[in-house]
């Protein structure tokens, strides 16, 4: 049963961006549309249940002093074959992402992740815990994209969603319009949990 | 053009036209959580531009001298962030021997900066080709490192100025605290893309 709770919480509950508010340098960079969020969600989930499945492994063999930096050279080892392999598959993504793969290594949530669940739990938990973790963070980027994609461009995945009348609000898609959006996205979630 | 008008051009590129937090988005977590008072977003501030500065040089002796001539470059990732987070420690260390006034200000931020993204952000960035396909060298590398450093150290202390003052401001509850300092951020950006079009 924990399997499927430690699945599930990742996506709303503990939500990492809207709730425990990790990881929001590449929430605000790479959200400009929902292409580039999925990706960038894919390859951060795809690091977070590796490094996981990685740390909690080792869990026993690490001495405690230098967990961090072995946790960072896991986690920088398998962000080197996410860069990789993307920009040998889908150079187009990997170059509108560009810095902010390499800065998957330094991306909070999957170092809190490593500290906080991979290594006091077993593998099959730490695994759902990645899924959850990464699902929730692709998700939100994915909302956040949403809404500059459609206010900044008229478009979701490139296909045109707003009428031709409709004049693009090209602040959405800069750096003031990802902070604003988010800023707003987050009061929305607090009001509804003092809701609740 | 001379070393000085040069120096001038990238310093106000760094600062005001390309801000690391503002237009890069790098650093925001330091920015949105160290921002709430003025002294400590200034202590997080002076050992953010340290590190930054100390980073950019010895990641760039790193990349051209140990994994350019081995063909090692595609382990920039790895590398760096163990010269990054070595440094760090090193810094810590040292500090703490040497100045222990100095170590009480600066102390508990220098492990935040290892995950300052805005830290290996100015180390990869120094060596990925500028638009003509060169590269700074290690001179340019350093001072890049140095004013985007002072660059997120300006930002920095404007928002906690701002958000000092915020404290005593009536709002609804839910805009409170992460919110407010959101959008704040996002009107500081706008006020800065005043500086976009300027030309050196």
């Amino acid at each position: 049963m924990s399997f499927v709770k430690e699945l599930t919480k990742g996506i709303i509950k503990e939500n990492p961006i809207f709730v425990i508010v990790l990881g929001m340098c590449p929430t605000l960079a790479t959200s400009t549309s929902v292409n580039n969020a999925i990706g960038m969600g894919m390859a951060a989930t795809f690091v977070l249940v590796c490094s996981n499945i990685f740390i909690s492994l080792i869990k026993n063999i690490t001495p405690d002093k230098i967990r961090i930096p072995v946790y960072v050279v896991v986690i920088a080892s398998f962000v080197s074959i996410v860069d990789m392999s993307m920009a040998a598959y889908v150079p187009a993504l990997h170059k509108s992402l560009g810095l902010f793969i390499p800065l998957i290594v330094v991306n909070c949530i999957i170092l809190g992740r490593a500290e906080a669940f991979a290594n006091k739990n077993n593998v099959l938990n730490s695994i759902a815990d990645g899924v959850g973790m990464g699902l929730g963070f692709t998700l939100a980027l994915t909302v956040v994209a949403t809404i500059r994609e459609i206010l900044g461009n008229g478009t979701w995945l490139n296909i045109k969603v707003m009428p031709n009348t409709y004049d693009p609000m090209l602040i959405t898609l800069l750096a003031p319009g990802a902070f604003i959006t988010l800023g707003f996205l987050m009061a929305l979630m607090n009001m509804l949990k003092e809701k609740k | 053009m001379g070393f000085l008008g040069q120096f001038f051009s990238m310093a106000i590129a760094a600062i005001l036209i390309q801000n690391f937090v503002l237009s890069r988005f790098l650093g925001l977590c330091p920015y949105l959580g160290v921002s709430k008072k003025l002294d400590s977003a200034f202590g997080m501030g002076m050992a953010v531009i340290f590190v930054m500065t100390m980073a950019s040089a010895f990641c760039y002796i790193i990349y051209q001298y140990l994994l350019v001539p081995f063909k090692l470059e595609y382990l920039q990732t790895l590398a760096f962030i163990l010269t990054i987070a070595a440094l760090v420690q090193f810094v810590e260390m040292v500090i703490q021997k040497n100045s222990p006034s100095l170590y009480k200000s600066l102390g508990v931020y220098l492990p935040l900066i290892t995950t300052n993204c805005a830290v290996l952000g100015v180390a990869i960035l120094n060596i990925t080709p500028l638009g003509d396909g060169s590269r700074y060298n290690f001179i340019w590398s350093v001072l890049n490192g140095f004013l985007s450093g002072v660059g997120f150290t300006f930002v920095l202390l404007a928002m906690a100025g701002i958000r000092e003052r915020l404290e005593l401001v009536d709002m609804p509850k839910s805009m409170r605290g992460m919110p407010s300092g959101l959008i704040l951020a996002g009107i500081m950006a706008l006020a800065f893309y005043g500086f976009m079009g300027m030309k050196i």
